[in-house]
């Protein structure tokens, strides 16, 4: 009886876990589509912020966020890549790089409101970038650095041995292996990670709070040394620090679903390079 | 085997790995143009040893090796020799396929790029490589394919070719046939022994019929040892030792 009854208990805990981690995403989902769909318009993508934000949409907000996110990446990729390239493949197991390995994995624990004052401190005031673009484009960079270092590690550990060697025995430097077999074979996990940490920053709100984001900007070309709009920021204006919170409500659900359309690509870019590279 | 000078040899070799002690002086000699089988328990060192010739362990940082590998009487660890070339000079063929995560083609063209053969010579050399392994008529429509979707066997005999297409003195082994069904594994048998007249072939294998099939001398080695070294023929139905007679006939342990 009991053996019989077993897997029915194994199953139906499996089933439900899996369920109710379902059902809360989609619930979330579906508040947000039902809520957001109705006020969501070409016009509400396309134009500037108007009558203090009941009217108009959210331009420079998506711009604003998607130039942040391509200067987190530029900031952390190479940066980051190139540290689990180093760690993974060419570093002893020295106590210092013992050390290395334990510091980046604490980093990634670090609350990303510390990564704002860090941010201010360092980019925004110390060198002088004032509240800028730049300044917490590079405040992202370095809070999305451990994931991806991490990230890619893992992706290079994956990559077995054999691989490597392979390079190797046809006469290979270990640069050229690591350059022409492992990367190339480690790349859809690289990639992986890279995205998952980007659309991570890009939620962010804590570290761009001080070092360049601004609740209004009339324009949507943002430039290096200005302030900018971006998505999580303006969604956290709209529903609690709005004077007339009740009437922008949709479209800070708006504001929402956009933020959710503009991660959801990335991931999808990372997937269609993803499909590619498999078809090769 | 008068007529076979020795080609490749290794002279009082201890290796340890940290403080394992895997390969305890170990003199090896293999002749030119002949077929040398590696056999002896799990674990003993085979593999190992294979690996100090095309100096595989250069990487391990935990790895300690004193003794003499000569290749034509040049030591293959001294310091005025590049360990890329001793690795153009010796190939390997791994135990599991390995082909890169790339094209057929690109599989044997990539180490002909590495190693600076000029671009108006590699097409040759790759459709050369791939007829010297018995591969082409199987891949010669599909030369853009990745390599990763060829059999198992097919992925070994490509590896074959990509280190054939160097021309290597030397064509190290390591249980090429191990995860391969039988028909794949006389296939390969079959190219070994007709890549013997260009190469010297070391082939570390735990199968006595393979050895007895293909190789024309046999080492015998146990927990880091040699214990005897001769004639396939002779080793196989006199061997002068207690332990190689139980190990060849399947008596072991
Ligand atoms: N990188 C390494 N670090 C530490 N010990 C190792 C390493 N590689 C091999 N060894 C040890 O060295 C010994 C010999 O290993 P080796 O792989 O040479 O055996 P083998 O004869 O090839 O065995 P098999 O027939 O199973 O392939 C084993 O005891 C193994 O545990
Ligand atoms: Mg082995």
């Amino acid at each position: 009886m009991i053996k019989k009854l077993t897997p029915v208990i194994e199953w139906g805990t499996l089933l439900l876990t899996t369920g109710t981690v379902c059902f809360f995403l989609v619930a979330i989902l579906w508040d947000l589509v039902s809520k957001g769909a109705p006020s969501l318009s070409w016009e509400f993508v396309s134009s500037i912020p108007r009558e203090g934000m009941t009217k108009g949409g959210i331009l420079p907000a998506i711009t604003g966020t998607i130039l942040l996110t391509l200067i987190t990446a530029a900031a952390a990729v190479p940066f980051g890549v190139s540290c689990a390239v180093y760690l993974n493949e060419y570093a002893t197991d020295s106590a210092l790089n013992r050390l290395i390995r334990a510091s980046i994995r604490n980093l990634a624990g670090v609350p990303s409101i510390i990564y704002g004052l860090f941010g201010l401190a360092l980019f925004v005031q110390a060198l002088q970038m004032g509240t800028s673009l730049l300044a917490a484009g590079l405040t992202l960079g370095l809070l999305s650095l451990p994931y991806i270092i991490t990230t890619t590690e893992e992706a290079l550990r994956r990559i077995p041995a054999s691989t490597r060697e392979g390079a190797l025995a046809i006469g290979a430097t270990q640069f050229e292996s690591i350059r022409d077999v492992v990367m190339p074979s480690a790349l859809p996990g690289i990639l992986t990670g890279v995205v998952l940490s980007l659309s991570r920053a890009a939620g962010e709100t804590a570290p761009i709070l001080f070092t360049g984001v601004a609740f209004y900007i009339n324009s949507p070309t943002g430039s290096l040394n200005q302030e900018f709009m971006a998505l999580p920021y303006h969604l956290y204006m709209l529903s609690t620090q709005h004077h007339a919170i009740e009437e922008v409500r949709p479209l800070a659900y708006s504001t929402a679903l956009v933020l959710i359309i503009v991660v959801f690509l990335l991931n999808l870019t990372a997937f269609y390079i993803r499909y590619k590279h498999s078809k090769k | 085997m008068t007529d076979h000078p020795t080609k490749l040899s290794a002279h009082s070799v201890n290796l340890w790995f940290g403080n394992k002690h895997v390969l305890k002086d170990v003199s090896v000699t293999f002749p030119r143009n002949q077929i040398t089988a590696l056999i002896g328990p799990s674990g003993c060192g085979k593999s190992t040893l294979l690996r100090c010739f095309n100096r595989m362990h250069d990487l391990s940082p935990d790895a300690r090796i004193t003794g003499e590998f000569l290749l034509d009487n040049q030591n293959l660890y001294d310091h005025g020799i590049s360990v890329t070339q001793v690795r153009r000079r010796v190939g390997m063929v791994f135990q599991r396929a390995n082909p890169f995560p790339k094209s057929i083609y690109e599989n044997i063209n990539y180490g002909l790029k590495i190693n600076h053969i000029p671009k108006t010579e590699r097409q040759g050399i790759i459709e050369n490589a791939l007829k010297e392994s018995y591969i082409w008529d199987e891949v010669k429509d599909e030369l853009q394919k990745p390599a990763t979707r060829l059999s198992g066997g097919q992925q070994q005999r490509l590896c074959i070719a990509r280190t054939v297409a160097l021309r290597p003195e030397v064509i190290l082994m390591d249980e090429p046939c191990s995860a391969l069904d039988p028909l794949s594994t006389l296939k390969i048998e079959e190219l070994i022994v007709k890549l013997k007249k260009d190469y010297t072939i070391v082939i570390v294998t735990h199968n006595m019929q393979q050895a007895q099939r293909i190789a024309d001398k046999t080492i015998f080695m146990y927990l880091g040892e040699v214990v005897e070294a001769g004639d396939t023929k002779a080793l196989f139905e006199h061997p002068q030792q207690e332990m190689t007679a139980n190990y060849v006939r399947g008596r072991f342990g």
